[in-house]
């Protein structure tokens, strides 16, 4: 951003939107908003606290498993449906079906399958996340320059080779940005699986501090979990631009 | 130019086979999915340690001759052999030259140049070492650290070839390897070439969908027909490449050779 020819930094937005929030908080329009300075304040408080100590765990620990588990299967049958067209019509009716569907209303379901626990999370996270990854490995994988896989072929590489070393990495610029997705759809998927069982992780918090109108801690809650998926996301994108001058020149 | 480490040993022959093909095409037919048919019955010898040219119009099947042979394409019926022995894989004693370049794009010009002696699990530094040799023949010496998008697409295709020769394949396929380049650039490639191969002991076979380049660089040229794509007619042009290339150009047999192969395809065309 540039005013009077002078560079703006990006930080500059958010203090300008934290002094609105704090004018807007002051004047007491909204109970539900409270001023910025007072979420501060609660972030303080309620980071060290154990009942977050024990939600953030609980929540990381169903978001890892549930990310490597879509992860594993969605680049490795992403790779498949590239590669082979009998399985892309066979299994891309239902990734795509899947990708559009509104999983929430499975969590419940879930719920009374997998228990109030770590797997119904788990499962959640995975269900968010795995079409994504499998639908953009699928069209990284379609766009991999013919001929490399030829020159792959004719200089004696294996097909275990050929994938490791070339199919993959020439379709890392779809890969990432579905890794990307998939790492936010996950994180959706870990809050919202949480807020419907209420029972446990952050969802149980945010349920707790709306429950009996703590504003400040709920905000508090909020930013830290939009930190995060900020966070997650910029590190991929990070990535994703150290290859993206290829994406154009395969 | 004749210090490099060499650590595969010339593959296949062992034995004088001097006067037998290196590779010899018999019946080649293709037909893809679909009942197209790209090759009907395709035969031709290709002599040792020379250049041949397939030429032809396009849609004839050059191209998948040349996959064929490389034996990345697979035939419907009839049979490549290679040294006398058919084949229908890849393998070490023939070496691809791609049309699109087909480079890594997030790999140097070094790994790049090394990357078949990569696969064949030659350690690095030997595999380097190869590779910078090939890199200064082919006249890109400096540029080893660069990205094949930094590059033209002249410089592109001199690093495909010496990817190609640094295998130390016997048999180096190239499919159109200037199409993608410029004019200008194009003549001065094709005298490279001719240099670079002939301080190595290789059998080419080049395809090609210009006269001249077929004329100027060919000991024997392949021309194919199309509907039904078949060989039409083998000819050995015989210029005499010791003279330079200015002269070459416009000697009356170089001229004379295009000229009568431009008749012959032009009566296929006009059908």
């Amino acid at each position: 951003m540039e005013l009077r020819g002078h560079r703006i930094p990006m930080f500059v937005s958010l203090l300008v939107w934290f002094a609105l929030w704090e004018v807007f908080g002051r004047l007491e329009v909204v109970s539900l908003i409270p001023p910025f300075s007072e979420v501060v304040a609660a972030l303080a408080v309620v980071v060290p606290s154990e009942s977050f100590v024990e939600a953030t765990t609980v929540t990381l620990q169903a978001f890892a498993i549930g990310m490597t588990m879509s992860l594993t299967v969605g680049i490795g049958l992403g790779m498949l449906m590239g590669r082979s067209p009998a399985v892309a019509s066979v299994m891309g009716m239902w990734v795509n079906i899947f990708e559009s569907s509104p999983l929430t209303a499975v969590v419940p379901a879930l719920m009374a399958l997998l228990g109030f626990g770590l797997p119904t999370m788990v499962v959640t996270v995975f269900l968010f996340s795995v079409w994504v990854i499998a639908l953009d490995t699928q069209v990284g994988v379609e766009r991999v320059n013919p001929s490399l896989v030829e020159m792959g072929r004719s200089f004696g590489a294996s097909n275990r080779v050929l994938y490791s070393t070339i199919v993959i990495r020439a379709a890392l610029p779809e890969l990432l940005a579905g890794i990307r997705l998939g790492l936010i759809r996950g994180l959706k998927g870990v809050v919202i699986g949480q807020l419907l069982i209420a029972v446990v992780g952050v969802g149980y918090l945010f349920e707790l501090y709306s429950r009996n109108f703590l504003m400040p801690e709920f905000w508090a809650l909020l930013i830290i979990l939009f930190a995060f998926a900020f966070l997650a996301s910029e590190a991929v994108a990070y990535f994703e631009r150290k290859v993206s001058f290829y994406a154009s020149s395969r | 130019m004749t210090d490099i480490p060499r650590t595969t040993s010339k593959a296949g022959n062992p034995v004088d086979k001097t006067g037998e093909p290196a590779v010899r095409v018999h019946n080649l037919t293709k037909e893809f999915p679909g009942g197209v048919r790209a090759l009907d019955g395709v035969s031709f010898d290709v002599p040792r340690g020379e250049l041949t040219s397939i030429i032809g119009p396009s849609g004839c099947g050059k191209t998948t001759t040349l996959k064929i042979i490389a034996g990345l394409v697979e035939a419907t019926g009839g049979e490549v052999e290679v040294d006398g022995t058919p084949v229908h894989a890849p393998g070490p004693e023939r070496a691809f030259v791609f049309q699109d370049f087909a480079l890594m794009p997030w790999a140097t010009v070094l790994r790049n140049a090394a990357f078949g002696l990569e696969l064949r699990g030659v350690s690095r530094q030997e595999r380097e070492a190869i590779a910078r040799d090939y890199i200064a023949k082919v006249n890109l010496a400096g540029f080893e650290d660069a990205y094949p998008h930094q590059l033209s697409g002249g410089m592109r295709q001199r690093v495909g070839l010496a990817r190609a020769l640094a295998v130390d394949a016997d048999i180096l396929l190239m499919d159109e390897p200037f199409a993608s380049v410029d004019e200008q650039i194009r003549r001065k490639f094709q005298e490279d070439l001719l240099r670079l191969l002939s301080d190595e002991d290789k059998t080419v076979i080049f395809v090609t969908h210009s006269i001249e380049e077929a004329v100027y660089v060919s000991d024997q040229v392949v021309i194919l027909t199309r509907g039904p794509s078949r060989v039409s007619k083998v000819v050995r042009p015989g210029v005499d490449r010791d003279a330079d290339s200015e002269h070459i150009r416009r000697s009356p047999t170089y001229l004379d050779w295009v000229e009568r192969i431009w008749d012959e395809l032009q009566d296929y065309l006009e059908k």
